[in-house]
């Protein structure tokens, strides 16, 4: 489903991602972790096209993601072309990111009504039942200012929802959170891994890692140092600059 | 004998913390302030020997006169025509506005330029200079055609024919246009970029994300500043002369006080026109910038229902 093939990204001279190669299956959670600067942020954004590659490619469901390969040569795509692949991709963000000038439905309707270009009252019934799916069936008509944050991020995750997505990725989405409410946020994202959602997390919470990833990818100064099956990795890590790390965070 | 029976509830303090024990205001004596006191009533001692002064020693104020004019009906016209130039200019110059701060921002290098040049030419010359140059340009460009090349015109029009009202519009507004690009500049640019990237990931075009999401929100920004810069067209309106156009508020001010020598209370009539409306427009003002502060926690007490904060999680 995700393919990535030697990725790399440079800021000016900065090399942040250095050649990462890795796949993810369909319904698989991949789970990234590392410490901050190491590149798991900047690669996310990369799949969906927010920064472009410096290198390497990225296919999404066999897409390749920015650009169009003909002959050997890459072509830019058009702007509706790279619009057209962020539909399919939902991301969540570390500040969620909800548009605070609308009501939590209609920041969950607006992307369906004006990109889909679906009825309103379709996008209103759909709306009002994904906020309810992740516990805000009372908070319709309630502003993102009015809402805690663990609420805010589950408006953002059901935002992300309505488009339909075939992947979903996650960018440190109870960083920004009250520890009480992180509990809230994780329940929605593992409700949405039982049902088969292909997702992609970047997180520091090690026992959601432990209990939803199927596979778990650590990774330090833009390399994947290690990567495998979650309860390995967290119990018996191979490399030691991934020993290092798990032994400050758990 | 802890607890007074104090079954007082507090009338009416819905801000105060919903404690179900009793609750006590803080009763405290009032900090005094004397010398706020002695001020105030010195300021106000001598603003009204001032206003005495110009009631009865002043002739020259010529109260009658302005009595006289004030509701006079030229002057309410003319009042009128000022209101209309400044409407239909801030218009123009709002719309253009927009239209340059979103081309100086869009990432089309062409746009970017033309933005550029535009706001090069327009704000580096005097509006004074642009109106009397709006004024001639009939004699450089005697007519207008709009159509395509190689074929007839759709439209034909002689300058000379352009009502003098219209090219007052047309050198306010375009003036003004360059500043307003400014101001909502300032406006998208305040809104965070989490905001365009989340409705770039919705999978939004850059139009619709700048329409839908980030134009609506650096509102709250742009109104004060455009507040100001209406204020100040209308003043600004009394340059028209230059064009030369002569029904606005000023000018016909001036146009009564030139045969009867009074121009003074004239002055003051005028005056008094343009501070009713820039008294109405900060009005205006007020109730728009509220109807934008909506979900930034910036709006006036909104009514929201008590168990709305206490329901659900903590906040």
């Amino acid at each position: 489903m995700v393919r990535a093939e030697g990725v790399m990204k440079k800021f000016g001279q900065n090399l942040v991602l250095r050649d990462i190669s890795l796949e993810v299956k369909r319904g698989e959670v991949l789970c990234l972790i590392g410490p901050s600067g190491s590149g798991k942020s900047t690669f996310l954004r990369c799949i969906n096209h927010l920064e472009e590659l410096s290198g390497g490619r990225l296919y999404v469901e066999g897409d390749l993601i920015g650009y169009r390969e003909k002959n050997g040569k890459l072509y830019e795509l058009k702007p509706k072309e790279a619009d057209a692949q962020r539909r399919d991709i939902g991301m969540v963000f570390q500040r969620f990111n909800l548009f605070p000038h609308m009501t939590a439905l209609e920041n969950v309707i607006e992307a369906p009504i004006r990109v889909k270009k679906i009825s309103k009252a379709e996008a209103i019934s759909k709306g009002k039942e994904l906020l309810t799916r992740v516990g805000l069936g009372d908070k319709f008509d309630s502003y993102p200012a009015h809402l805690s944050g663990g609420q805010q991020q589950r408006v953002a995750i059901a935002r992300a929802l309505a488009m339909s997505p075939n992947l979903m990725l996650f960018d440190e989405p109870t960083s920004a959170l009250d520890p009480e409410l992180v509990g809230e946020v994780l329940d929605v994202m593992k409700e949405l891994a039982k049902t088969g959602m292909t997702m992609i997390v970047v997180t520091h919470e090690m026992g959601f890692a432990r209990e939803v990833a199927d596979t778990l990818v650590f990774m330090d100064g833009g390399v994947v140092v290690e990567a495998g099956d979650p309860k390995e990795v967290l119990s018996n890590p191979q490399h030691n600059r991934t020993k290092a790390f798990l032994s400050k965070v758990l | 004998m802890a607890n007074k029976p104090s079954a007082k509830k507090a009338p009416g303090n819905s801000s105060a913390p919903s404690t179900t024990s009793d609750f006590e205001p803080i009763k405290a004596i009032k900090l005094r302030h004397p010398w706020r006191w002695l001020i105030a009533t010195v300021i106000t001692l001598y603003a009204a020997a001032f206003a005495w002064d110009a009631a009865v020693n002043r002739p020259v104020y010529d109260w009658a006169t302005f009595g006289k004019y004030i509701f006079d009906k030229r002057i309410s016209e003319a009042a009128l025509v000022t209101l209309e130039l400044t409407i239909a200019s801030m218009v123009l110059a709002i719309v253009l506005g927009i239209l340059l701060a979103v081309m100086r921002l869009s990432p089309n290098p062409i746009f970017q330029s033309v933005s550029w040049f535009y706001l090069w030419i327009f704000r580096g010359t005097p509006v004074y200079v642009q109106l009397v140059f709006w004024g001639l340009v009939a004699s450089i460009y005697p007519s207008f055609s709009i159509g395509l090349p190689f074929m007839d015109a759709f439209v034909t029009f002689k300058a000379a024919d352009v009502p003098l009202f219209w090219i007052s519009v047309l050198g306010l507004g375009l003036n003004e246009s360059a500043y307003m690009a400014e101001v909502v500049r300032a406006g998208i640019l305040s809104v965070d970029r989490g905001q365009t990237e989340a409705s770039r990931a919705l999978g939004m075009s850059w139009f619709q994300s700048m329409q839908r999401v980030i134009i609506p929100q650096s509102m709250r920004i742009i109104i004060p500043p455009t507040g100001n810069e209406v204020i100040s067209m209308l003043k600004t309106t009394s340059l028209v002369a230059a064009v030369p156009f002569s029904m606005d508020l000023y000018m016909r001010a001036r146009d009564i006080a030139g045969p009867i020598f009074r121009p003074i209370p004239l002055l003051l009539v005028a005056s008094a026109w343009y501070l009713l409306f820039t008294s109405i427009l900060m009005v205006g003002q007020y109730y728009l910038e509220k109807r934008f502060a909506r979900g930034t926690g910036f709006e006036q007490v909104r009514k929201v229902k008590p168990q709305e904060v206490k329901a659900g999680d903590a906040k």
